[in-house]
């Protein structure tokens, strides 16, 4: 029993913290950053992995902090250097992640982390991985590392309610109000990259896309409140990682792949059965002023 | 003293000149209207002005002191289109974006901002919109919340790109008595603008533009058919339709 | 090295050479149009949709035949391109989330097959593992033999449009005004698309096939401002990167076929960045000084 709770607590920590700050990115309508950086931490995390020689969390933190923010800066140099954002950001991140994987394949077997691992997680051995303080556990290390995150990122979006809101509506207005719009923005990448690097242990560094993105976009179709879209996208996350848990137990399948496959019924029922901007009250709309 | 001047500037896009050679100085109070062809770089203009876009070279001074300096004197009214409007706010919320360096780092709102920014609504007309979605509002209403909210900022020098285009009734008054307050509070605005036939009427002053100033001063002084035909190239009477300007011009 | 000419001497590894050789051409001039079209990233999304398509495929017959993958594949990636364009179209919900959703549901569904699979399917792996990164190893010579002539043929289909896809790709109206079948072109572009996805994945893997079709044409515009020039000079970069990566990840036994094609891409095209004859930083430099 506690061993299927940790992994649902697990799921909801993923679901909320990439959910929300994911959702953020939606409304930046930077998605594929998020996409993008969330293929590259692995880079980050395997150099941590060859400077430190073990696979800790401090140090896997600040690898993908630092692979995350340079994928963001090679993405904008390129881009303003005249190659269009959608190119430049794939030319990023399939040379830092391809990068990744092929040192992945120096480390051989001395440690477990290989390219399975780094692309669907492995939730289910999450319980067992505990965090021992003198021979006492304290429940599992992700966990920990899922809730510092969270918080630090709440904490964060907290304090810069303000500025992520301005910027992220109208940015060349918040520019001129004196807004430190590039600070806010290298905010949210680190935000991104560490949400990313914590999740990556149970759902791998692709599925984490899933719970960046899929979240905040349902939640867009939702809600037109600021507030209460971060909500929502909680929400989703967390329906979304209990739900997927449930099929993969009845199916025995990947739990991440379920959380990602979850999440995009979720999508799905909004798209059309959203009260507000659902294609069925669209087409009911128009039907009527015609 | 003047409330901005700007010395030299240049603007290349693609190595291709958008703007050169521009040195111009508004008078403190003033109402300049920025008008000229397509394509003659008036948005262009307000924008490196406003630092949003790189330039080659050139200084912008305001009040005699560099615009970095001077950066909460300033208030601006962009273009309605270049923002989302699906983002999930309402019209207050907008309008409170303009208290934001009245505010502070890490503080939120506090009643006084609110109510001010209400105020702000009500003066444009739209006191019954605040907590309206801004998704929900028309053209000419979204151009009233950016009204107020430039009002909420409470500056000293205003820009405007091309407030009137596309606007209602309701939203052309509202701009046209919001200018004239401003002016007699003894501000300065700016405004890129396209109608010739109303210029004479908004304005005092006139900066005529293609890629670089062809005139600038008061309005009765610089907005002769000579000088508009050096602006718009002789062309001028296929812009407007059924213009005074443009039945002398025939 | 006489080790190292051993391994070329094999003829698989010959068949394995010409293949990728073959793949990286077509992948690199099919791109190029995909990139002036601005759809990099909706071809990265027809990548990975293709994972499901082939799961869909193996749960039904029961057997690893590639043909019947690549109808598997088609159909989902078709799919995916679809859901992305509707949901820009009938949502409020703006293109880069469309297809971020797509590309990360469409793959989290796959990997959900493919544990079903691993799962239940008895004795017969299939291998389907491999089709996330590729492995050239895990080649037996009719998928190579497969992989040599659906490349040729994707090479020639494109050559044959060679004029149709450079007219609707420079200027759609124009092309629509003077008669060509301008959806149809973009239909059987989203083929050919679909084709080296197909023809590629078990090489190069869902995951960077895409950088395939990105990173050799972005390479070429280094040198290049001619669209035509730009296509070949794009296929040779695309076929370079393949030939090396296979090579490498031969002869370095440990390294994954794809991301060893996907670096060698990245490695050209950063010399491009560096060195290249239209735009490049070196040349930049030079005429400042």
């Amino acid at each position: 029993m506690t061993y299927a709770l940790w992994i649902i607590i697990t799921g909801c920590l993923v679901g909320v913290t990439c959910g929300v700050t994911g959702s953020l990115l939606v409304l930046r309508k930077m998605s594929m950053i998020a996409d993008a950086i969330s293929h590259t931490v692995l880079l980050g995390i395997v150099g941590a992995f060859f400077v430190s020689q073990s696979l800790n969390g401090i140090p896997m933190l600040i690898g993908a902090g630092i692979v995350g923010i340079l994928t963001a800066f090679f993405v904008e140099s390129l881009h303003a250097s005249g190659v269009q954002s959608d190119a430049a950001i794939g030319v990023v991140f399939t040379s830092l992640f391809a990068l990744g994987v092929v040192l992945i394949s120096f480390i051989g077997d001395q440690v477990h982390l290989d390219t399975k691992h780094a692309l669907m997680g492995e939730i289910a051995f999450v319980p067992w991985d505990t965090l021992q303080v003198n021979g006492v556990s304290y429940g599992p290390i992700a966990v920990w590392m899922l809730g510092s995150v969270l918080i630090l990122n709440i904490l964060l979006i907290w304090l810069f309610y303000k500025e992520i809101k301005i910027s992220t509506f109208d940015p060349q207005y918040a520019k001129i109000i004196g807004v430190p719009i590039v600070f806010v923005h290298y905010l949210l990448m680190t935000m991104v990259s560490l949400s990313t690097v914590a999740s990556f242990d149970s759902v791998g560094a692709i599925l984490v896309v899933a719970m960046l993105i899929v979240p905040g976009a349902t939640a867009y179709l939702l809600t037109d409140r600021f507030f209460t879209l971060l909500l929502i996208s909680a929400l989703i996350g967390i329906l979304s990682a209990i739900s997927g848990y449930g099929i993969a137990y009845v199916w025995n399948v990947s739990i991440a792949g379920a959380m990602a496959s979850a999440a995009g019924v979720f999508f799905l029922l909004a798209i059309f059965l959203s009260p507000k901007h659902g294609y069925i009250i669209r087409k009911v709309r128009n039907s009527r002023y015609s | 003293m003047h409330a901005l001047s700007v010395n030299n500037l240049a603007v290349t896009y693609d190595k291709q000149p958008v703007l050169e050679n521009v040195s111009f100085a508004v008078p403190e109070g003033s109402l300049t209207g920025i008008i000229g062809p397509n394509g003659a770089g008036k948005s262009t203009l307000i924008k490196s002005i406003l630092h949003l876009l790189p330039t080659l070279s050139g200084n912008v001074t305001v009040f005699d002191e560099p615009y970095k300096q001077q950066k909460k004197l300033i208030g601006y009214v962009p273009q309605r289109s270049e923002v989302d409007w699906d983002f999930p706010t309402d019209a207050l919320d907008v309008v409170l974006m303009g208290r934001y360096s009245h505010i502070g780092w890490f503080k939120r709102a506090n009643r006084k901002e609110i109510e001010w920014a209400k105020t702000c609504l009500d003066k444009v007309g739209m006191a019954d919109y605040a907590n309206r979605q801004i998704s929900q509002l028309s053209g000419g209403q979204q151009q009233r919340v950016f009204l107020a909210r430039a009002l909420a900022q409470d500056a000293k020098v205003y820009f405007m790109d091309e407030p009137f285009s596309g606007v209602d009734a309701a939203t052309e008054k509202a701009i046209i008595k919001l200018m004239k307050e401003w002016k007699q509070e003894g501000k300065t605005v700016l405004v890129v603008h396209h109608d010739l036939q109303t210029v004479e009427d908004y304005f005092d002053h006139v900066l005529l533009l293609n890629k670089t100033p062809i005139e600038y001063g008061e309005t009765q002084k610089v907005f002769t058919l000579d000088n508009l035909e050096r602006a718009y190239g002789g062309k001028i009477a296929f812009l407007q339709r059924g213009t005074a300007v443009t039945q002398e011009v025939k | 090295m006489s080790a190292f000419l051993d391994i070329f001497s094999g003829a698989n590894v010959q068949w394995v050479l010409i293949g990728s050789l073959l793949l990286g051409f077509a992948s690199g001039v099919i791109g190029s149009f995909v990139l002036l079209k601005k759809q990099s990233l909706i071809s990265d999304a027809m990548a990975h949709a293709a994972l499901p398509g082939v799961c869909i495929m193996y749960i039904i017959f029961e057997i690893k035949s590639v043909p019947l993958f690549l109808v598997g594949a088609t159909i989902t990636s078709l799919i995916a391109t679809h859901s992305i364009q509707a949901i820009i179209k009938h949502s409020r919900v703006k293109s880069d989330a469309a297809i971020g959703i797509i590309i990360s549901v469409f793959f989290g569904f796959g990997i959900v097959l493919l544990t079903y699979i691993q799962q239940n399917s008895s004795g017969n792996q299939a291998g389907l593992d491999s089709f996330i990164f590729g492995q050239a190893a895990s080649l037996v010579r009719s998928d190579v033999e497969l992989i040599t002539i659906g490349a040729f043929i994707l090479v020639i289909i494109t050559a044959l449009f060679f004029k149709e896809f450079k007219l609707t790709t420079f200027d759609p109206q124009f092309a629509q005004g003077i008669g060509l079948p301008v959806s149809f072109l973009n239909g059987l572009l989203l083929a050919l698309v679909v084709g080296v996805v197909v023809i590629g994945i078990q090489m190069v893997g869902v995951v960077l096939i895409a950088a395939l079709l990105i990173t050799p044409p972005l390479a070429a515009r280094y040198w290049t401002e001619n669209l035509g020039v730009m296509a070949i000079l794009g296929g040779i970069f695309g076929a370079l990167s393949g030939a090396s990566g296979a090579i490498l990840s031969t002869v370095m036994e440990n390294l994954p076929t794809g991301p060893m094609m996907v670096l060698s891409a990245s490695t050209i095209f950063f010399l491009s960045l560096l060195f290249g004859s239209k735009k490049g930083i070196a040349l930049k430099a030079v005429r400042q000084v």
